[in-house]
């Protein structure tokens, strides 16, 4: 009980020790101020990569498993997956037929899929290194992008191989800026395509791919038009709960496919977007190091400040901590005094800092929506923590001085 | 022409003593000042009982203050016994003594030494927070307190706003407030002038007359002769100890 009136008394202490040095306090806390800004600044820069990465990605769904012939991964012995053989468009269907045969697995759907890249054109406009990609109607099932206006292509184009083709949101802008591309044609490689759809604003990342500079069309017309040749790749939505199993499933059943003996080794892989992401983690994980350690510079001089404001309010106040010694405070009291005098301070600073940082990433959001800053509840914890801890470490020393001072010393001091 | 004292001295009442608070045996002080070593007490005995009101007197140098931070379990002794309510003062450490302080001792200060940015009645409260009272009872007493030195009226004033008077009886309400076995004075008069400094010292014979027991430290023998029993300190020992004049 005696604990908490000591600290009740404390925090009494400390907010009338706060007011009556109004500027001073001000000050010093300014000092926390920055570098709270700074570090949370930064956090939600490292938040904002992982949003962007997510954004990013949201149009290839993290319950897909990607048929390949080339790793995601990066390679050193890039010739031994040169000479495999391609992975053919007509194994979805095989493997749909499988999906079809065992309702319960944890395959659903798989959807063939061919892409190049290359111009896209409309009249004057032009828009170069477009994503274009050649699937089946199915495509539309296992994306995560909604259409914004029109729809996706039908069976029926696939099947009949219409020159049709949805347009990613960026293309659509710039190709037909301020007016509905629906009806209208684009023109690739000299031929033309109608416009059925505009896929949804997605966003992008740092030039990371998205869905919004990119071309879809039915695989059969991509083939007659754009490109012959096998060169493709599958894309399987699994049941994401089961995504082990149904690596392990479709794994076999690719080798079933493609008639592999048991001393063979895969000629194919399967890759999920999780690749990408641990691809991106040790570059995320080094800008988070490098980025906390130049703030955490910032945050350091603010904790000399209050280590400096404290070790003034100790000297100021030596007659007091002598009479409160006289009158039965302990060592433990008058060490939690001074401790919780810095936190306090260290706590209007993060605090201000965190309402700083708030604002500036709102600021942001309006001046510049595609950089990605996140602030988030997370942080706001975090800014509170190291406010604490930095109240406390930097606090530590004179306050420990202040309740091992000798009681008769303290009170003869003028 | 004396008849202000006159009444004061017929009214005069020796209390009869209580048991032993204080025994203090051979005790000595060293301090290191530099190179040299200054010998505060040279062995001071001194026995102090329940409900006595005693001065200790001694011109500066003489070992007054260490004998006061002494008594007031501030400083502990280089050598020789004190024993406190039967408890061994000599070997306590830092919290143990402020333990002492806190439940036993009262103290009174030349300069008042309240807190400047606290009321009255906080600067009252304080010891009875390092004594874990709960909050309600710790205002209740505290108001007592401050009622039992007449300032009653003037609970949530700040020191600035208080006479050097009222201030001293703040600081005597602060060291009655934990009820404890002895209240130490260290020239309660020293910062008031003269005619405070009777209203205080008549505070104090009502104390005595309540039955506190009062230990007040200073130089000054006319508010020595308060007290009934007068302990005069030279070079670091005691050079007499017996009854006040009057």
């Amino acid at each position: 009980m005696r604990i908490l009136y000591e600290i009740s008394e404390s925090i009494r202490i400390a907010f009338a020790q706060i007011v009556a040095n109004k500027l001073r306090s001000a000050l010093t806390a300014l000092g926390v101020v920055i570098g709270i800004v700074a570090v949370t600044l930064m956090g939600t820069a490292i938040n904002g990569i992982d949003v962007g990465v997510d954004r990013s990605f949201a149009g290839f769904g993290d319950d897909i498993l990607y048929v390949t012939k080339w790793p995601w991964r990066d390679t050193e012995d890039w010739w031994n997956f040169r000479n495999r053989r391609p992975i053919r468009f007509d194994y979805a269907h095989q493997i749909n037929d499988w999906i079809a045969d065992h309702p319960q697995g944890p395959l659903k759907l798989a959807v063939p899929a061919a892409n190049r890249f290359g111009s896209v054109t409309r009249g004057d406009y032009k828009v170069s290194s477009i994503f274009t990609l050649g699937t089946s109607a199915d495509y539309a099932r296992i994306t995560r992008s909604d259409l914004k206006e029109g729809r996706f292509f039908s069976e029926l184009d696939e099947q009949s191989g219409n020159s049709v083709c949805v347009l990613g949101f960026d293309v659509a802008d710039a190709l037909f800026p301020g007016e509905s591309p629906l009806g209208k044609t684009v023109r690739i490689r000299d031929h033309e395509f109608l416009v059925l759809g505009v896929v949804a604003r997605q966003g992008s990342f740092l030039g990371l791919f998205s869905w919004d500079s990119m071309v879809a069309m039915p695989l059969r017309t991509y083939r007659r038009y754009l490109r012959v040749g096998e060169e493709g790749e599958i894309r399987v939505q699994v049941d994401v709960n089961r995504m082990p199993e149904a690596r392990d499933e479709l794994r076999g059943l690719m080798r079933r496919l493609r008639q592999l003996g048991p001393d063979q080794r895969d000629d194919f892989e399967l890759n999920e977007q999780g690749t990408i992401r641990q691809q991106l983690d040790p570059i995320k994980n080094g800008i988070a190091l490098a980025g906390l350690f130049i703030t955490g510079l910032a945050l350091f001089v603010g904790a000399i400040g209050i280590m400096n404001i404290t070790y003034v309010s100790v000297k100021e106040r030596t007659k007091e901590i002598g009479t409160r010694k006289a009158l039965g405070a302990r060592r433990r009291t008058i060490l939690l005094q001074f401790l919780i005098e810095a936190v306090s301070i260290c706590l209007v600073g993060g605090v201000l800092g965190l309402a700083v940082t708030a604002g500036l990433t709102q600021l942001v959001a309006v001046l510049a929506p595609s950089f990605p800053l996140v602030f988030s509840v997370g942080l706001v914890l975090v800014g509170i923590v190291i406010s604490v801890v930095t109240g406390v470490s930097s606090g530590f020393a004179p306050a420990w001085q202040a309740s091992k001072l000798d009681p008769v010393e303290a009170l003869r001091y003028e | 022409m004396s008849s202000p004292v006159a009444p004061a001295a017929v009214r005069r009442v020796v209390r009869p003593h209580g048991p032993l608070v204080i025994e203090i045996e051979g005790v000595t002080k060293l301090y290191r000042m530099g190179a040299e070593t200054v010998h505060a007490l040279r062995g001071v005995n001194l026995k102090i009982h329940r409900n006595e009101y005693l001065a200790i007197m001694g011109p500066s140098g003489s070992g007054k203050s260490t004998l006061m931070n002494m008594l007031g379990c501030l400083d502990t002794p280089t050598a020789g016994r004190y024993e406190f309510s039967s408890k061994n003062v000599a070997t306590m450490v830092d919290d143990e003594l402020a333990e002492i302080r806190n439940r036993e001792i009262g103290f009174v200060f030349q300069t008042f030494n309240l807190l400047p940015r606290s009321d009255a009645l906080h600067n009252v409260e304080l010891p009875l927070i390092y004594a874990g009272v709960p909050k309600q009872e710790r205002l209740e007493r505290a108001r007592q307190a401050l009622e039992n030195v007449a300032l009653g009226d003037r609970l949530h004033h700040r020191p600035n706003e208080l006479s050097g008077g009222q201030r001293q009886r703040v600081a005597i309400a602060r060291a009655l407030v934990t009820r404890p076995s002895i209240i130490l004075a260290d020239e309660p008069t020293g910062n008031l002038d003269s005619k405070t400094g009777v209203e205080i010292m008549n505070l104090f014979e009502q104390l005595y007359e309540q039955g506190n027991t009062l230990i007040v430290v200073t130089h000054e023998e006319d508010i020595a002769q308060h007290a009934r029993r007068i302990v005069r300190l030279r070079d670091g020992l005691i050079e007499s100890d017996g009854p006040s004049q009057q």
